[in-house]
């Protein structure tokens, strides 16, 4: 049955030990630490938000350095095929230059040759024509005695005139 | 697991032979085991504490006792006072066993009528209280403190004590009063964490079986009567107009509020019975644990009076039901603390409604 009695005493002792209890936890320790917790959970969350915004950022920053490391690279290898391109072309152009010059220096030494061959076989035709001349003043000139003798004398001329020849070739050559 | 058992078995079996040797002594003397006296003598209050006996010597802490009589004033002295003069002192006597106020010190008249003073003495349950309440301080001021200090900088990285506080703190505010008070759950909030916390530590320091614990403060209806006092003011003082507006004229057909109010009545009963409510469940829980949990222990006692075989065999059982207990009893102690937090806050809750709240509940 005295269980069931509240007791004054216990009461008082009870308000005392709680009241002071509940005094200095409400006054300084529950509002501090709720309070403490809010804020490190707000800043958690804004630097949380923060990180995914920076991380975001940084996404975006390197998709842009891809794009223009792309096109950089794209921009280099037209750059690579334009020069391969024009040298190729200066140095076909060159080549054909080069083998033009060619031709027509070939074309001169050739229209040279044929103009000196020509005037050879001018200076040529002209000795011959000189010779046979002379041949034909020595042959009237002798008097044609007899068959051996003549035959003897045209031997000796035809002799003469292959000298003559051959020294004109060399002349020419 | 398996090494766990054994040990166990070992002290199971330790049990058994201990006793046997004491039993002797008391079986001799032929003491009727009093159990209504053993279990009383632990549950009620007293004027001093009675921590252990060493050999033949009580180690006792001497309380003092504070009396207030209307016909001879202030009376203060020792506990032990009362032990040398037979339980008696400067005209004050314990009340009988069977009385309302068994083992309280009562007054005797000229006319031969026993008053009972105003008795403001530090008992047995008082100084339990100032250190449960000295616990308290000293877990969380010194959590607090670090928190002050540390206003302004919010990457300090508090330590393991200061994290283990703000576990707790955070548990209860989050799991119990934030969903049950509402938005104004700032208010409440440090009377629901003392309140709390406060039963916890009484329930866990009454389930420590040595010095500072070992008194069933919360198993005491005087503790919880004041706890759910606290309550019942937090619930009807901070009321909100629609609270009260809820009890004296409720939403129900009028033939129900008018012209005999049966509703209104209903009500305002209901405003009583939520705090009772709080303060029977507390009390009956953790007086129910506490006494199966003697009355198991006297069963030993009980056993050895009958045979010491049967005594031997009890022990085994009473130990192992005991250990059961215990588990159960650290169980309840969480569960209680956490029911008087969570009904507190719902009452409290319940009575911050406003017409803007209300408009969203429909």
């Amino acid at each position: 049955m005295s269980l069931l009695v509240p007791d004054s005493g216990l009461l008082f002792w009870m308000l005392i030990s709680f009241g002071v209890v509940f005094f200095l936890l409400a006054k300084f320790a529950f509002p501090v630490i709720s309070k403490s917790v809010e804020e490190r959970k707000t800043y958690v969350e804004t630097s949380l938000s923060d990180a995914r915004q920076a991380k975001e950022t940084i996404a975006r920053v390197e998709e842009d350095t891809k794009a223009i490391i792309a096109e950089a690279n794209r921009e280099q290898g037209r750059v690579l095929n334009e020069a391969s391109r024009q040298r190729d072309k200066i140095i076909s152009a060159a080549r054909q230059e080069a083998s033009a010059e060619a031709a027509k220096t070939l074309d001169e030494a050739k229209a040279q040759i044929q103009k000196e061959k020509d005037e050879a076989m001018l200076s040529i035709r002209r000795e011959m024509a000189a010779l046979s001349c002379d041949i034909a003043e020595k042959v009237l000139k002798e008097k044609l005695s007899d068959q051996e003798s003549q035959m003897a004398l045209i031997d000796r001329m035809l002799d003469e005139v292959v000298k003559e020849g051959s020294l004109v070739k060399d002349r020419m050559s | 697991m398996r090494r766990a058992f054994i040990i166990l078995a070992l002290i199971l079996t330790g049990c058994i032979f201990i006793p046997t040797a004491a039993s002797a002594s008391s079986a001799e003397e032929g003491k009727q085991i009093d159990v209504q006296h053993i279990i009383f003598e632990h549950m009620l209050d007293s004027y001093s504490w009675h921590i252990t006996r060493v050999g033949e010597k009580d180690i006792i802490i001497h309380l003092p006792v504070i009396l207030y009589s209307k016909t001879s004033g202030w009376h203060i002295f020792s506990s032990k006072r009362l032990e040398e003069n037979g339980g008696s002192y400067q005209g004050f006597y314990p009340a009988p066993a069977d009385g309302p106020h068994a083992y309280k010190l009562m007054e005797k008249m000229s006319d031969g009528s026993m008053v009972r003073p105003i008795d403001l003495s530090l008992t047995k349950m008082s100084l339990a209280l100032l250190i449960n309440g000295a616990i308290l301080l000293l877990l969380f001021l010194p959590a607090a403190r670090w928190y002050k200090k540390h206003r302004g900088d919010k990457e300090a990285v508090p330590s393991k004590y200061v994290s283990f506080v703000e576990m707790l703190v955070t548990m209860v505010e989050d799991g119990i009063i934030k969903p049950c008070v509402g938005e104004n759950y700032r208010k409440f909030s440090p009377y629901l964490l003392t309140a709390f916390f406060f039963i916890f530590t009484c329930n866990l320091m009454s389930l420590l079986p040595v010095f500072p614990g070992g008194v069933g403060v919360t198993a005491n209806l005087s503790i919880t009567l004041f706890l759910a006092l606290c309550t019942f003011i937090a619930v009807n003082v901070f009321g909100s107009r629609e609270y009260w507006k809820e009890i004296i004229w409720p939403d129900v057909p009028t033939w129900l509020k008018a012209p005999i109010p049966i509703m209104p009545f209903i009500e305002f009963i209901g405003i009583f019975t939520k705090p009772i409510a709080l303060m029977i469940r507390l009390f009956a829980n953790m007086l129910g644990g506490h006494m199966a949990m003697l009355v198991l222990t006297v069963l030993i006692f009980i056993g050895f009076s009958v045979s010491t075989t049967i005594g031997s065999s009890m022990t085994v059982l009473s130990v192992l039901f005991n250990i059961f207990m215990y588990a159960l009893e650290l169980l309840v102690a969480y569960i209680q603390a956490y029911v008087f937090t969570l009904l507190s806050a719902v009452f409290i809750g319940s009575a911050q409604i406003s017409h803007h709240g209300k408009a969203e509940k429909k």
